[in-house]
């Protein structure tokens, strides 16, 4: 779009690019808070439905599909509360570092093909070091609102997200190696075609490592059985005990953002990002580069396979929400340390095995579609070439990690 | 006063301590049913000492008694533990009778089981439920309510009321049942016994309940009979005590030829063990799993009486009889009768100098004794087992406070 504006438009470069991250910056906002909403609303109607209640049937006509909006009027016309204790400049500042956190992750994230924010060569990286920012809103929050509960909620935030950040980089590095690259773009493009060249279902290893990292995801965005800082039953709302209002609302913006940033993530680095289980663009005989309508189809097909993953995703995460009770702070850190970071340190090793013996994965190895280009490193014939790659990635494990 | 050594930066370096800090649950905590007040000494999550503080609820209930007559002070009793109402009319009503020496109908006797029976499973459903919440998960507390409901509809057709209901009272029943009543509950029942697979499913044999439960505040016979314990935490200790079966004649001639086991392990068994899931192994007799289990037990047991009452009620004829006036007089003397509520023992004691209105009225709570426990089974837990603990004793402040 920047060039399009500094070629057919004429402006000057600085313009353009203003332009253009204004025009990216509002679609994003816009998409990922309207999401938010309608996940809230998707939330109460599924928890409704699972515990054989209606949830909201009026608001908006049916399927109280309006419920959401009406919430945010309410919270908009609540009043603004501060306990007499609190450190008034962070906690009013507690709820903005989390919500910037939780949507500026989004930058990096690819819809489809070309449709991101902002391509990213280190992209995986962003999106995880962004998110882990989020925490600190919630510590922010727990510290100053002068609250023993609250501070006990960003307490445990803390412990938590933080243990748990070691195994969800490990996670993440699996897909870097195998696709050689930390851009999320071309790691989805890597799983064109069939499922089965999902990195999903790329060797057993993977297809575990996938499961410990939908794990940490629920962990890291504190979501049940791992909400331990919010505990409604213990710590009685943990860190935004003292919230109320506009700022509690931001909040539950962070958390529904974060929860669908996850899940997206995951269909990008194991799903295949954009690309159906099916390709029927492909087998249409479209694809992203023919013409004009075609591609847009064609971006818009990919775009919907995401966003459907993505929501899937988030269902689930609701699901297992309103099912299992909570776990104890030392459980959840037993979960990551002895469980977790093992399991995935050994994935990630056997991943790299998995390379040396059959690079491309059960499916590709044995039947490699024709005329699909890999990279030569992974094609390597083991022992020298592949070594490299491998001290790489242990390297950015380590760099994730940290 | 700064010393030498507080001056000296390197002595405090390796002098850190962390503080204890004094926390209050309560009283408007979320998971201290109703308004219980605990005051927690922490050290970090560990809780070193947890202090309950009662008195949030008391309205005088056994004052009031002595104004009124014995009729007329059962709806007090209906406030005591609102969760069982029936329990504790049935309770207060046999405590007059054995100073009246004044017996009730075959008929109204074999009801009164039916009822308190029927009460018992309600009560449990909460205790189940509400033991779901405390331990984070939703969904349970809504299912047991569901089923709570249609005995509260039964209820509400025997008697018109919903929580306090007055229906058991001195001399008999306010009214017999309705027609087509019974087999309104037989249905219930038939239906309502598949679903308790459900619950074991989702709490008893669920893997992170019983990591939250098993081991968890052990409660060792001898403590339980030194404090006071009764009903299913008692028995949950392992031991073998039903006032239904060991009371006072007056009570246990009501469960007259009715066939059923007391809910206690014995030789590492419950009774009939091979219809429910296997004790985990993890689970020590006396914590928290064994008091729920003993419960969910109870509900099954109480289901058995129901069965039994319905029949027998069926077989009366003739009519439940009248209840006594509510101004009749009570002989001079006085009564005390322990019956097996569903938390535990509810006694009654009543004085009388020989007019309508008693002297002297005095309620011994089962709960009051149960929590008691509470600090001795809270030492040196982490903060997440308090509510697991307390919520395992299943305590009602109405009753506590009265």
């Amino acid at each position: 779009m920047a060039e399009f504006l500094i070629n057919s438009a004429g402006l000057p470069e600085w313009l353009a690019w203003t332009i253009t991250a204004v025009v990216a910056a509002v679609l994003i906002l816009n998409v990922i808070a309207g999401g938010a909403l309608v996940f809230i609303w998707a939330e109460r109607k599924i928890a409704a439905r699972i515990q054989d209640r209606l949830g909201p049937t009026r608001t908006g006509g049916r399927f109280g599909w309006l419920q959401s909006l009406a919430d945010g009027i309410k919270l908009l016309a609540k009043e603004d509360l501060m306990p007499e204790g609190a450190d008034g400049m962070l906690f009013r500042l507690a709820p903005y570092v989390s919500f910037c956190a939780s949507f500026c992750a989004f930058i990096a994230l690819p819809f489809a093909f070309d449709f991101v924010g902002q391509r990213l060569n280190v992209g995986v990286f962003f999106v995880v070091a962004v998110l882990g920012l989020e925490v600190f809103g919630v510590i922010l929050a727990g510290y100053a609102s002068a609250s023993k509960w609250s501070l006990f909620g960003a307490m445990r935030e803390a412990a938590q997200v933080v243990s748990y950040e070691v195994p969800l980089g490990m996670c993440v590095v699996v897909p870097v190696m195998l696709a050689g690259s930390m851009d999320l773009v071309t790691i989805a493009e890597k799983q064109a075609g069939w499922f089965t060249n999902w990195y999903l279902f790329h060797d057993p290893f993977t297809f575990v490592i996938f499961w410990v990292y939908v794990t940490c995801a629920v962990a890291s965005v504190n979501r049940a059985p791992f909400d331990l800082a919010e505990a409604e039953s213990e710590l009685v709302a943990g860190f935004h005990t003292e919230y109320s209002g506009l700022r509690w609302s931001y909040f539950f913006m962070a958390e529904y953002g974060s929860m669908f940033l996850v899940s997206a993530l995951a269909a990008v680095l194991f799903m295949g990002g954009w690309n159906g289980p099916i390709p029927v663009a492909k087998l249409l005989g479209l694809s992203a580069g023919t013409g004009d309508t075609a591609g847009y189809f064609v971006r818009l097909l990919g775009m919907a396979n995401l966003l459907g993953k993505a929501t899937l995703g988030v269902l689930v995460m609701m699901w297992v929400r309103w099912t299992l009770p909570r776990l104890r702070i030392d459980q959840v850190m037993t979960t990551c340390l002895k469980y977790c970071t093992p399991l995935a340190a050994a994935m990630f090793a056997g991943v790299m095995v998995w390379q040396l013996a059959l690079p491309g994965g059960i499916v590709r190895g044995l039947s490699r579609p024709a005329g699909e280009v890999r990279e030569g490193w992974l094609e390597g014939p083991g022992g020298k070439a592949a070594s490299r790659p491998a001290a790489d990635a242990a390297q950015k494990v380590a760099e994730v990690a940290r | 006063m700064a010393s030498a050594i507080d001056d000296d930066p390197r002595i405090i370096e390796f002098d850190v301590r962390t503080d204890e800090m004094l926390v209050n649950m309560g009283p408007q905590h979320p998971s201290t049913h109703g308004v219980l007040r605990l005051v927690l000494r922490t050290d970090g999550e560990v809780v070193s000492e947890i202090e309950p503080h009662i008195g949030y609820l008391h309205r005088c209930a056994e004052k009031i008694g002595e104004n009124l007559t014995a009729r007329q002070w059962i709806p007090y009793t209906d406030r005591m533990d609102y969760l069982a109402a029936m329990n504790m009319n049935l309770g207060w009503a046999l405590t007059v009778e054995k100073l009246m020496k004044y017996e009730v109908s075959e008929k109204a006797r074999h009801l009164r089981v039916l009822i308190a029976e029927l009460s018992r499973i309600a009560s449990h459903l909460v205790g189940m439920g509400a033991y779901g919440l405390d331990l984070g998960t939703f969904s349970p507390f809504l299912y047991a309510f569901r089923e709570r409901e249609k005995i509260l509809d039964l209820f509400e057709e025997a008697c018109g009321a919903r929580l306090t209901y007055s229906y058991i009272t001195v001399g008999g029943l306010t009214a017999d049942l309705p027609p087509g009543w019974l087999g309104r509950c037989e249905a219930f029942l038939d239906q309502f016994e598949p679903i308790i697979k459900e619950y074991h499913a989702l709490l008893t044999t669920n893997a992170i309940f019983v990591k939250r439960t098993a081991n968890i505040g052990v409660l060792s016979r001898e403590l339980a009979i030194e404090y006071g314990c009764s009903g299913p935490v008692l028995r949950g200790s392992g031991v073998d005590q039903d006032m239904r079966r060991d009371g006072e004649a007056i009570y246990t001639a009501m469960y007259d030829g009715y066939a059923f086991e007391v809910a206690v392990m014995k030789n590492g068994h419950y009774p009939r063990d091979h219809e429910y899931p296997p004790v985990p192994a993890d689970a020590v007799l006396g914590d928290c799993w064994h008091r729920f289990f003993v419960r969910m037990l109870e509900v099954v047991q109480s289901m058995d009486l129901v069965r039994q009452a319905i029949d027998r009620y069926s077989a009366c004829k003739g009519t439940i009889g009248e209840p006594l006036k509510l101004t009749e007089k009570i002989p001079a003397g006085d009564a005390y009768l322990e019956t097996e509520a569903p938390k535990g023992q509810m006694g009654f004691y009543v004085v009388s100098d020989g007019t309508a209105i008693p002297w002297r009225v005095r309620a011994r709570s089962s709960s009051f004794s149960n929590l008691a426990v509470a600090p001795e089974l809270c030492r040196g837990c982490l903060i997440a087992d308090v509510p697991a603990i307390v919520g395992s004793l299943d305590i009602v402040m109405g009753e506590i406070d009265r």
